[in-house]
C-alpha cells in the first residue's frame, strides 16, 4: 500500500526539505516505520518513547484526525493522503 | 405620479452621487419601493421591501415627517418632494459620517444598518499587538468594531516592522498597545481602544476576558496559548485562534462545548522542539492571511453571518499557494471540555509548558 505523506515546516528539514512523500504500509504506524528507515530521526518527531503518538502532534488520515480512527493502528487504502501537523504557537512576534 | 426625491449626503453614494433623484409612487410606500427597484442599495438602508421603516431614519413629504400625516399611506401627487433624511445624534443610531463610512458594509444586504451597529456594539479582546494582532486589529477597527482590547506589553522592535502592520517607524522603542492606539484613531475615531500593557496571566485572564464578546488570538508562544484557550473555555467566550510559521499559517474558531485548542493538541511540545517565529523567521505577509481570516471570523460571529471555522482546522501553505481543512473534533477526553473535566480553573501554564512565560506576552 502506498501513501501520500504530507509534512509542514517543522518536520521537512527532516526529509530533504520535501513538502510531499510516498510512504509504504498497511497503517498508518507502518507508514512511519518505513519513513524511519529511509530518513532517520524522523519517527520520534511523530511517536513518543511509550509508541503513541506525541500530544503536541497531529496525524490525519485524509481529513480525519487518527486519534478518533484507530491511531497508528488505522488502516490505509491506496491513495490516501496522511497529513502530519505539529502545533504552531507563531504570532509573529 | 413622478416624484422628486432629496438625498442627504451621507446616502449620495448610493445614488450615484445625486442630490435629488426621480421615483414613482401614488403614496409613499410606492415610491420607496420603486426607489428600491431604482437604487437596490437604498432599499436596504430603508429597511426592504414591506419592512418597517428603521427608526432612524425620517421621511418627509414637502416637509412634514410621514408620521404626522398617513404615515406610509401618505398620498403623492406630481410635484410632490420628498426627503429621506438620517437621524444624526449619536448613540446607537448611525450618524451621516458613519453612514458613508461603512456604507459598503451597509449595502450589502448581510449587513445593512443593523449589522454595522452590532459592529460598533461589538467587544473584541485581541491577545497580541504583534504580527497577527496587527491584521485583526486594523480591520476590526477599520469595519467600526467599537470596542478593542488589547494586550500587549511588548515595546516596538525595529525588527517588528516587516510585518506589524499597526506599528510606525517612528515608534520604535513606545509601548505596542500605545502604537496600536495612536493608529487605530488615526484610522477610525470610532473605536474605544483599551490597552492592556501587561501579559496576560492565570491571575488577570479571566477578569479580562469576562468583559469582552469574542477573544482573538494572536500570541506568540505556547503557554499564553493554553491559557487563552482554557480561560476562554471558562468563561465561555468564542476564541479565534491563528498561529504562523515560516511560511505556514493555522486559523480556527472555538466555540465553548465544540472543541478547544486542547482537544486538537492535548499537550505543548517539549521546551526548545518547536522554534519560535523570532528564531526560525516568518514570511512578512503570512500574518497580513492569516490576520485577516481571523477578524473575518470575529466579524461573522458578531453578525451571525456564514459557517465559523467551527470543528474544522485550516492550513495556509503561502508556497504551494494551498489552503486545505482537516476536521477537529471535541475529545471527550479532554481534561478541559470533556465529558469528565479534571481543568475547573486556570493552571500554571508555566509548569505546563516547562517554560516560563516569555517576556513578551503577545505576538
Amino acid at each position: 500500500m502506498t501513501v501520500q505523506v504530507r509534512v509542514t515546516a517543522t518536520l521537512q528539514k527532516l526529509v530533504g526539505d520535501q513538502k510531499a512523500l510516498v510512504g509504504t504500509g498497511e497503517t498508518v504506524g507502518e507508514v512511519l516505520t518505513d519513513l524511519e528507515q529511509r530518513y532517520p530521526g524522523f519517527q520520534t518527531q511523530v511517536v513518543a518513547e511509550d509508541g503513541a503518538i506525541h500530544r503536541f502532534v497531529n496525524i490525519f488520515l485524509n481529513d480525519e484526525d487518527v486519534r478518533f480512527l484507530e491511531k497508528l493502528n488505522t488502516p490505509l487504502h491506496e491513495g490516501d493522503v496522511l497529513s502530519i501537523l505539529p502545533a504552531l504557537a507563531g504570532g509573529g512576534r | 405620479m413622478t416624484i422628486t426625491v432629496y438625498v442627504p449626503t451621507p446616502f449620495r453614494g448610493l445614488t450615484g452621487n445625486r442630490s435629488y433623484i426621480e421615483a414613482q409612487g401614488r403614496t409613499v410606500e410606492e415610491l420607496l419601493d420603486d426607489l428600491g427597484v431604482r437604487y437596490p442599495a437604498l432599499r436596504n438602508l430603508l429597511g426592504g421591501n414591506g419592512d418597517e421603516i428603521p427608526a432612524h431614519i425620517n421621511i418627509y413629504v414637502n416637509s412634514h415627517e410621514i408620521n404626522t400625516l398617513q404615515g406610509k399611506a401618505t398620498p403623492l401627487k406630481d410635484g410632490d418632494e420628498v426627503a429621506v433624511i438620517p437621524a444624526i445624534a449619536g448613540g446607537q443610531v448611525l450618524t451621516p459620517e458613519q453612514v458613508m463610512r461603512y456604507s459598503r458594509h451597509i449595502v450589502m444586504p448581510q449587513v445593512g444598518p443593523i449589522g454595522q451597529r452590532k459592529l460598533l456594539a461589538a467587544k473584541v479582546l485581541v491577545v497580541g499587538a504583534g504580527g497577527l494582532g496587527s491584521p485583526v486589529n486594523l480591520y476590526l477597527a477599520l469595519a467600526g468594531v467599537g470596542t478593542l482590547g488589547i494586550v500587549d506589553f511588548d515595546d516596538v522592535d525595529l525588527s517588528n516592522l516587516q510585518r506589524q502592520i499597526l506599528h510606525h517607524t517612528r515608534d520604535v522603542g513606545r509601548p505596542k498597545v500605545e502604537s496600536a492606539r495612536e493608529t487605530i484613531a488615526a484610522h477610525n475615531p470610532d473605536v474605544k481602544v483599551v490597552p492592556y500593557r501587561e501579559p496576560l496571566t492565570s491571575a488577570n485572564a479571566i477578569d479580562i476576558i469576562s468583559q469582552y464578546d469574542i477573544v482573538v488570538n494572536g500570541a506568540d508562544n505556547f503557554a499564553t496559548r493554553y491559557l487563552v484557550n482554557d480561560a476562554c473555555y471558562l468563561a465561555g467566550k468564542p476564541l479565534v485562534d491563528g498561529a504562523i510559521f515560516l511560511f505556514e499559517g493555522q486559523a480556527m474558531t472555538f466555540i465553548p462545548g465544540q472543541g478547544c485548542y486542547r482537544c486538537l493538541f492535548p499537550a505543548p511540545p517539549p521546551p526548545g522542539l518547536v522554534p519560535s517565529c523570532a528564531e526560525a523567521g516568518v514570511l512578512g505577509m503570512l500574518p497580513g492571511v492569516i490576520g485577516a481570516i481571523e477578524a473575518i471570523e470575529a466579524a461573522k460571529l458578531i453578525l451571525g453571518l456564514g459557517e465559523p471555522l467551527v470543528g474544522r482546522l485550516l492550513i495556509f501553505d503561502a508556497l504551494a499557494m494551498e489552503f486545505r481543512q482537516v476536521k477537529l473534533r471535541r475529545d471527550p477526553k479532554c481534561p478541559l471540555c470533556g465529558d469528565d473535566p479534571t481543568i475547573h480553573e486556570l493552571i500554571d501554564y508555566e509548569e505546563f509548558c516547562g517554560v516560563p512565560f516569555p517576556a513578551h506576552s503577545g505576538a
